[in-house]
C-alpha cells in the first residue's frame, strides 16, 4: 500500500516538473525573450541590457531553468518584467480570488449535480430525466461567456436582482465579494454541474444494471435500500475522478469567466500577462494552475485508492 | 455506413443535430450570396436600431447589419476548425493508436508528457501562441489541430489498448504481420468509431475556443464579422439594444448543440455508450 | 396461443399427484419487442410445476431461454422483456402481477436463488458478513445479536473455511469458488421452500465443481426444499435432479425423470444432445447435431427442431406438436417420440474407436522450457533485486512426432496455454529451447522466425468473437495468410478463399459476411480455415471448443479430426475439459501449476492414471450419468502460484509423503511404452502388477 502511495507521488511530481520544462522550453524556443517581448519596439541597446540584467537573461538557459525551477519550489517566482514586483506577492490575492471563486462554485455545484445525477439515472428516460438530460446539454456545450451574457442580460440588466460585473478590487477581503461573486459563480457552477452529472447519470444506470443490483432485488431487498447500499456506493466511486477533471478544468475555464465579469482573480491576471508580454508572471501562473491541476488528480487518485477496496487490490498485484 | 446514418436520423437528438450542422454548413457555404446587405457598411444613423423590414435582426454599435453579420459570422469559424478537426484526429489517432500497440517504457514516457501538456489551460497555450505569431488562420489552424491532438493521443490509445488485448490482434501477430498492417487492417476499423465520436468533441470544444478568442479580442480581426466579436461588441449596449446579442448568441448556441446531439447520437448509433445495452 | 395447461393438471405423477405445486408456471410467453416492430418470443407456452422435494434440472444449449425461464420462477424479467401470455403461481399469486414490495418478502425469503457469476453477483462494496447479515434481516426472525452466529453457521454450513475472518472480507478477495459457496449460504440465509440455481458451477474447475455440486445434493438430500437447476452442463444436473426438464427455442421439449432422460429419453433433441456429449471412457468423436437453433421469431407454426431433425416430415414442418403427457410419467413435445429410440444415443454405437497412426518424424521439441510472466520493475532492476516470483511455466520437455494429437489437460492457471504462446512465439521462453524438424532451432520470437517458420505453425483461439476482427469480413479475414504467406490476389484468392469455406464446410456466399452475421460454430469454423489457409504442420488450438454448445462443439471436433487427416497436420491441444481432449488426442499431458505431472498416450494415461493429480482431476469429472457420482480426493483450494521447490502438486496431493513432496523435485518414471509420471510415489503400491520403475530421463 505505502509503494502504491509512493509510486503515485512520485509519477505526480514527474508530470509537474514535465509541465515546468514545458513552461521554460515554451518561452525559450518562441522568438525573442521576456524582455524583447516585454519592450517590443523599445528592445535594443542599454534598454534591452539593463531588463536582460534585472531578468538574469545572461546565463544559459539550463542555469536559468535550475534557478528558477528551484526559486519557484520555495514560492518565489522573480520580479514582473513590468512593474518589477515580486510575482509572488502579486499573485498571491489573485490566487485567493479565484479559489474563492471556485470553491463557492463547487460547494454549490458538486452536490447538486450528484443529486440530479442519481435522479436522471434512477429514473431513466422518465420526464424527470429528460428534462434533465436535456438543459445538461445546454449548459454543457452553450460557450461560458455565452452563458454568462445571457446570465447577465436576463438578471442583472432586466431584473436588476445581481450586479452584473464585479467592482471590488483585488485586496480586498472576501465577504465584500458578496453577492457580485454569484453570477460568475453560477456560470462556473453550471458547467460543472453538466459535466458531473452525465457521468453519475451513466454509472448509476450501469450500476442499476448490473448482476449485483439484479441480486439484490432478487434477494428481497427493498428498492431504496438497494439504492443506497447496493447501488450508490459503487456507482459513485467512480465519478471521483471525474469531480477531479472538472475542478482541474475549472481553474482554467475561469479565465474566460474572469474577464467577462471583470473578477480580479488569476485568470484575468494571466490574459493581462500576456497581453502585455510579461513572461515571468505568465510563466508562474501557467505553473501554478497546472500544479493544481496535477495535485487535484493525484488526490482523487488516491481517494479512490481508499475508498475503493477492489481498486486497491487490483493495484497491488 | 447507411445504417449507421439510419439508425442516427431515428434518434431525435441525431436528426435534430445533424439537421442543425448540415443547415451551418449550408449556410456558411451560401451566405456571401444570399446576405442582404454588405457586413462592412456603416451607418452612423442606424447605429442601435431596433429590427425592422430592412433590418431584421437591426443594427450594431457601428449600424452595420446584424443579420448579414450573422448570416456571415460563422465562416470563419468553420473553416479554421473544419481544418484543425480532421488534422487533430488524425496525427492524435495514429500517435495514440501507434503507442497503444507498442506500449511499454516508451509508452509511459509518451503518456506523462500528453499529461502535462493537458495540465496546462488551453486558452493559455494558444494565448501564447497568439500574441507571439498573430491570429491569422495560418496560425489558428496549426495551433488548434496540435493543442487539441493532444487529448485525441489519449482517447486512441485507450480504445487501442481494448482492442491490443483481443486475439484477433494476437493472432496477427502470430501470423507475423508487420506492426504497421496490424495498425492499419486490425487495429484502425476498430478504433475508427471511437476517434470519430471524439472528433465530433474535438469540433465542437474547437469552436468553443475559437468563439472564446473572438470574444476576448485575440481571435478574428475586425472588420470580420465573427459570432464571438460580435458578441463582445454587442454586451457594451445590452440594456438597450439586446437584439444584438441574442442574434449571434443563438447562431454560435445552435452549431455548437447541433454538434454535440449529433455526437450522442453517433456514439450510441455505433454503440460506443456504455449505458446503451441490448435487451437481452 | 396453444395451451397444454390440461396435460399439466392430469398430470399422473404418482410421487407428486396428490400434492398441490409450491411453484407453478403456467402457460408462459415471454418476449421483447425487437427494433423491426414484431414481438419475438424467448419462451413459447411453458409449463411447469415444482412441488416440495423436487429437483428439477433445466438442460438447453445458449438461447433455450432456460435463465430467463429460472428468473421467471422468481417473477423478474430483465429489462426489455416482457410477459406475452401466463403467470407463474405461488401461494395463489401470480408473481408477474404482484408489486416489487409485495414480492420482497417472497424474495430471498420463501423462493431464493443462487446466481451464475457470484463474483459479479455480490455487491463489490459490501463485506461479506454485511451482505449475508442483509439476508437474515430481511427474511428471518432473528434479533440483531443473533446474526453473527447463524452467519458463521450458514458459512460452516457451506463449508468455508474460518468463517470468523471471511465476514471481513470483501468479495473480490475470494476465489471463485468460495464466492460461490458465499453465494449458496446467502440463498440458504431466509431458509427458503425453493432454491433456483442458475448454473451455479460453470467457469469453475472441474475439482472445485464436484465439490460444489456434492455440497448441493447433500442440501437437497437434508431437506425438503425444492430445487431448480439450470443448467447447460446434463453431467451438473445428474449429480443433483431428480426430474429434468430439456429446453429448446424457448420450449420445453421433454421433461421426465432424470434416469429416464439421461438413458433413453424420447426426443430426438435429447438424444442427439446426449450424443453430442464426449465420454471419458470413449475414444470414440462424439456425435454432431448439424444445423443450429432457430432464433427468436423464427419459428411459429412448427417444431422448432424440424430443421435439425432425422425423423422430421412434413408434419413436423406445418404443425407445432403439443407437449404430450405419457403413461410412463413423461411430457414430451415431438409428433414421433414413439419413433425416436431409432436415434442412437451413445457414441460406440455410432462409429469404432479411432484408429491413428503417427509417423515417428518429430514436428517440434520442447527442451526444458520455463515460461514467466513477472517482469522485474525498474526499481528493482535498477537495485539488483532478485526475482522472488517462481516461474508460471517450468521444465516443459516434450516432443511432437508428425501427424499426432497431443492433448494438454489441467485446471485454469495450469499454464497450459501459456506453452501454446510460447511455442507460437506470442511469449518468449526465459529458459530452455524449442526445435523444429530435425534439429533446427525455433527462434523465440516472432521477429526472429522465417517466413516459412511463421506460416508452418498455425493458432487458434478459445472464443472466435476475440479471435475474429469484427470490422473484417470473412473474405478479408481468409485473406491475410494467404496474402502473407502466398502472395495470392484478385481471382486465385477468391478462389483459394471459397475452397477453404468448403473444406470447413461453410458455402461460399459467407465470404461477404461479417462475424456477426455468423453463429459461435460457424465463426470458430472460419477461425479454423484461416489456420489452415496457411497449410500448416503445427496447429495450436487453445481450448478451441470451450466457448461453443456442446452440440456444436461435436461438430467442431469432427471437423478438426477430418482436417488433421486431410492434411497430416499435427495438434497440440488444449482444453480443462478431459474428455473432449479425451476423444481427440493421441497422447496426453497433464499439467498442474505449469509443470508435468503425467505424459503418455491418452488411452494408458486415461485407463490407469497413475499421478495423484491425474486421478483427482479424472475422479471429478461428471459424466451425464445419475449413477456416477465424483469422488472428492482433495479439498478444492485454489492455488495462486507454484510451491518454490518440491513437487507442485505437494499442497493438495492426498498421498503426499510430506518432506521428501514439498523438497525434492520428483524424477520422472516410465511406467510402460511411453508412459510417464513425475512422482516420488512408490507406483507399484499405487497400481496392481507394476514393480517399483526406476528413474528414466524423459526422451
Amino acid at each position: 500500500m505505502l509503494g502504491l502511495l509512493i509510486r503515485r507521488l512520485a509519477l505526480g511530481i514527474v508530470t509537474i516538473l514535465l509541465v515546468s520544462v514545458i513552461i521554460f522550453a515554451g518561452v525559450e524556443i518562441l522568438p525573442g525573450d521576456a524582455c524583447t517581448a516585454f519592450l517590443e519596439r523599445e528592445a535594443q541597446g542599454k534598454l534591452l541590457e539593463n531588463c536582460r540584467s534585472d531578468l538574469g537573461l545572461n546565463r544559459s538557459a539550463t542555469e536559468r531553468y535550475f534557478d528558477w525551477a528551484s526559486a519557484a519550489i520555495q514560492g518565489d517566482f522573480g520580479v514582473s518584467a513590468g512593474s518589477k514586483k515580486s510575482i509572488a506577492t502579486l499573485v498571491g490575492d489573485r490566487l485567493k480570488n479565484t479559489l474563492l471563486l471556485a470553491v463557492c462554485a463547487m460547494a454549490a455545484g458538486i452536490p447538486l449535480a450528484l443529486m440530479l445525477g442519481i435522479v436522471s439515472g434512477l429514473w431513466r428516460d422518465k420526464p424527470a430525466d429528460l428534462v434533465i438530460s436535456t438543459l445538461t446539454i445546454f449548459a454543457m456545450t452553450i460557450p461560458e461567456f455565452v452563458t454568462a451574457t445571457l446570465l447577465i442580460l436576463v438578471f442583472s440588466v432586466w431584473l436588476g436582482w445581481v450586479p452584473g460585473i464585479v467592482l471590488t478590487s483585488a485586496n480586498a477581503p472576501v465577504s465584500e465579494f458578496f453577492p457580485e461573486i454569484l453570477l460568475p459563480m453560477t456560470v462556473l457552477a453550471l458547467v460543472m454541474i453538466a459535466h458531473i452529472l452525465r457521468t453519475v447519470r451513466s454509472s448509476v444506470i450501469e450500476t442499476l444494471s448490473s448482476d449485483y443490483a439484479q441480486m439484490a432485488t432478487l434477494k428481497g431487498v427493498p428498492y431504496w435500500r438497494m439504492v443506497f447500499r447496493h447501488v450508490l456506493p459503487n456507482a459513485l466511486l467512480p465519478t471521483i475522478n471525474v469531480i477531479a477533471l472538472t475542478i482541474a478544468w475549472l481553474l482554467g475555464g475561469v479565465v474566460v469567466i474572469e474577464t467577462v465579469f471583470n473578477y480580479p482573480g488569476l485568470g484575468r491576471m494571466m490574459i493581462d500577462s500576456i497581453s502585455d508580454r510579461d513572461l515571468p508572471v505568465t510563466q508562474a501562473i501557467a505553473l501554478i494552475i497546472s500544479s493544481v491541476y496535477v495535485c487535484v488528480n493525484l488526490l482523487a487518485d488516491l481517494l479512490s485508492l481508499v475508498a475503493n477496496p477492489r481498486l486497491r487490490t487490483a493495484q497491488l498485484q | 455506413m447507411k445504417t449507421v446514418l439510419r439508425d442516427l436520423l431515428s434518434r431525435p437528438s441525431g436528426a435534430i443535430g445533424l439537421f442543425l450542422v448540415v443547415f451551418h454548413l449550408v449556410l456558411a457555404l451560401v451566405s456571401p450570396l444570399i446576405a442582404p446587405h454588405d457586413y462592412r457598411e456603416l451607418s452612423a444613423l442606424s447605429a442601435l436600431q431596433p429590427p425592422g423590414a430592412d433590418h431584421w435582426f437591426g443594427n450594431d454599435h457601428l449600424g452595420r447589419d446584424t443579420f448579414s453579420r450573422t448570416l456571415l459570422g460563422g465562416r470563419e469559424a468553420l473553416l479554421v476548425t473544419g481544418i484543425a478537426t480532421p488534422l487533430a484526429v488524425i496525427w492524435g489517432g495514429f500517435l495514440g493508436i501507434f503507442f497503444g500497440l507498442v506500449g511499454g517504457r516508451l509508452d509511459d514516457v509518451l503518456m506523462r508528457v500528453v499529461d502535462a501538456f493537458l495540465s496546462l489551460p488551453w486558452i493559455l497555450k494558444m494565448l501564447v501562441l497568439i500574441v507571439t505569431f498573430g491570429t491569422g488562420a495560418g496560425v489558428l489552424i496549426p495551433a488548434l489541430a496540435f493543442f487539441y491532438g493532444i487529448p485525441v493521443i489519449r482517447v486512441a490509445r485507450a480504445a487501442t489498448h481494448d482492442v491490443v488485448a483481443r486475439d484477433f490482434v494476437e493472432a496477427a501477430r502470430a501470423r507475423g504481420h508487420s506492426s504497421m498492417s496490424i495498425i492499419w487492417r486490425e487495429l484502425f476499423p476498430n478504433v475508427r468509431d471511437a476517434l470519430l465520436v471524439e472528433g465530433a468533441m474535438r469540433w465542437s470544444w474547437m469552436l468553443l475556443a475559437f468563439s472564446s478568442l473572438s470574444f476576448l479580442g485575440f481571435g478574428v480581426s475586425p472588420p470580420t464579422p465573427d459570432w464571438g466579436l460580435m458578441i463582445a461588441d454587442a454586451r457594451g449596449y445590452m440594456s438597450f439594444a439586446p437584439w444584438g446579442v441574442l442574434a449571434p448568441v443563438i447562431a454560435l448556441s445552435s452549431l455548437i448543440i447541433g454538434i454535440n446531439l449529433t455526437a450522442d447520437a453517433l456514439a450510441k448509433a455505433l454503440g460506443i455508450d456504455r449505458v446503451q445495452k441490448a435487451p437481452i | 396461443m396453444q395451451s397444454d395447461l390440461l396435460e399439466v393438471t392430469s398430470r399422473t405423477d404418482d410421487s407428486s399427484a396428490a400434492v398441490e405445486p409450491l411453484l407453478q408456471i403456467e402457460d408462459l410467453s415471454i418476449g421483447f419487442d425487437a427494433k423491426s416492430g414484431d414481438t419475438l418470443a424467448v419462451l413459447r407456452n411453458v409449463n411447469l410445476s415444482v412441488h416440495a422435494g423436487d429437483a428439477i434440472g433445466l438442460v438447453g444449449e445458449s438461447g433455450s431461454g432456460k435463465s430467463t425461464l429460472a428468473l421467471a420462477l422468481m417473477g423478474y424479467l430483465k429489462r426489455g422483456l416482457r410477459v406475452l401470455n401466463g403467470a407463474t403461481w405461488f401461494d395463489e399469486n401470480n408473481l408477474f402481477a404482484l408489486t416489487r414490495q409485495q414480492l420482497e418478502p417472497i424474495r430471498g425469503g420463501r423462493i431464493a436463488l443462487i446466481p451464475q457469476n457470484s463474483g459479479q453477483s455480490l455487491t463489490p462494496s459490501q463485506r461479506i458478513g454485511v451482505q449475508l447479515e442483509e439476508a437474515l434481516q430481511l427474511h428471518t426472525a432473528l434479533k440483531p445479536g443473533q446474526y453473527q452466529d447463524r452467519i458463521v453457521e450458514l458459512l460452516a454450513q457451506v463449508r468455508l473455511p474460518d468463517p470468523g475472518k471471511l465476514v471481513a472480507r470483501y468479495p473480490h478477495e475470494l476465489s471463485g469458488g468460495q464466492q460461490q459457496r458465499v453465494a449458496i449460504a446467502m440463498a440458504l440465509a431466509g431458509d427458503p421452500e425453493v432454491l433456483l440455481l442458475d448454473e451455479p458451477t460453470t467457469g469453475l474447475d472441474v475439482t472445485t465443481q464436484a465439490h460444489i455440486l456434492t455440497l448441493l445434493r447433500e442440501i437437497s438430500q437434508q431437506s425438503d426444499m425444492a430445487m431448480v437447476y439450470v443448467s447447460h452442463d446434463l453431467g451438473a444436473i445428474a449429480q443433483v435432479c431428480n426430474q429434468v426438464a430439456v429446453m429448446y427455442a424457448g420450449e420445453i421439449m421433454l421433461q421426465g425423470d432424470v434416469k429416464q432422460v439421461l438413458r433413453e429419453p424420447l426426443h430426438p433433441y435429447a438424444r442427439g444432445l446426449l450424443a453430442s456429449i464426449p465420454r471419458l471412457r470413449s475414444e470414440a468423436l462424439p456425435q454432431a447435431l448439424d444445423g443450429r437453433p432457430p432464433a427468436p421469431g423464427e419459428v411459429s407454426n412448427e417444431c422448432s427442431f424440424a430443421d435439425r431433425c432425422v425423423l422430421a416430415d412434413t408434419a413436423c414442418r406445418s404443425q407445432r406438436p403439443e407437449l404430450m403427457s405419457l403413461p410412463s410419467g413423461e411430457r414430451v413435445r415431438c409428433h414421433y417420440h414413439h419413433r425416436a429410440d431409432a436415434i442412437p444415443v451413445t457414441v460406440e454405437s455410432i462409429q469404432g474407436a479411432r484408429k491413428e497412426v503417427a509417423s515417428l518424424t518429430p514436428v517440434v521439441s520442447l527442451d526444458n522450457l520455463g515460461i514467466t510472466y513477472h517482469r522485474s520493475g525498474l526499481l528493482k532492476q535498477l537495485l539488483g533485486l532478485e526475482d522472488q516470483n517462481t516461474p508460471t511455466v517450468q521444465a516443459i520437455t516434450l516432443a511432437l512426432q508428425s501427424g499426432e494429437t497431443l492433448g494438454l489437460v489441467g485446471e485454469s492457471g495450469s499454464g497450459k496455454s501459456t506453452i501454446l504462446k510460447s511455442v507460437a512465439g506470442l511469449l518468449p521462453p526465459f529458459e530452455g529451447q524449442m526445435l523444429w524438424r530435425d534439429n533446427e532451432r525455433l527462434p523465440e520470437t516472432i521477429k526472429q522466425r522465417s517466413s516459412k517458420q511463421l506460416r508452418k505453425i498455425q493458432i487458434i483461439f478459445q472464443n472466435p468473437d476475440e479471435s475474429l476482427n469484427p470490422r473484417q469480413t470473412i473474405g478479408e479475414i481468409l485473406a491475410q495468410p494467404l496474402k502473407l504467406y502466398f502472395g495470392l490476389s484478385g481471382q486465385e484468392l477468391e478462389r483459394r478463399s471459397i475452397e477453404l469455406l468448403e473444406r470447413v464446410r461453410l458455402g461460399s456466399h459467407y465470404i461477404s459476411r461479417y462475424p456477426a452475421q455468423l453463429s459461435g460454430g460457424e465463426k470458430q469454423r472460419v477461425a479454423i480455415a484461416r489456420a489452415f489457409a496457411a497449410e500448416p504442420d503445427l496447429v495450436l488450438c487453445d481450448e478451441v471448443t470451450s466457448a461453443l454448445d456442446v452440440s456444436v462443439q461435436a461438430a467442431v471436433l469432427h471437423l478438426l479430426d477430418d482436417l488433421k487427416r486431410e492434411s497430416k497436420t499435427t495438434y497440440i491441444f488444449v482444453s480443462h475439459d478431459l474428455a473432449v481432449v479425451r476423444s481427440l488426442s493421441d497422447r496426453v499431458a497433464v499439467l498442474y501449476q505449469g509443470r508435468l505431472c503425467e505424459f503418455g498416450p491418452a488411452a494408458a494415461v486415461y485407463a490407469t492414471p497413475s499421478h495423484p493429480y491425474t486421478e483427482v482431476l479424472l475422479d471429478a469429472v461428471l459424466e451425464p450419468d445419475p449413477d456416477s457420482k465424483p469422488l472428492l480426493m482433495t479439498d478444492d483450494v485454489v492455488e495462486l502460484s507454484p510451491p518454490a521447490a518440491g513437487c507442485p502438486f505437494q499442497r493438495r496431493c492426498p498421498q503426499s509423503l510430506g518432506q521428501q513432496c514439498n523438497r525434492e523435485t520428483p524424477p520422472w518414471h516410465e511406467l510402460d511404452g511411453g508412459h510417464f509420471i513425475r512422482c516420488h510415489l512408490d507406483i507399484s503400491k499405487n497400481r496392481r502388477g507394476m514393480s517399483k520403475l526406476p528413474t528414466v530421463e524423459l526422451p
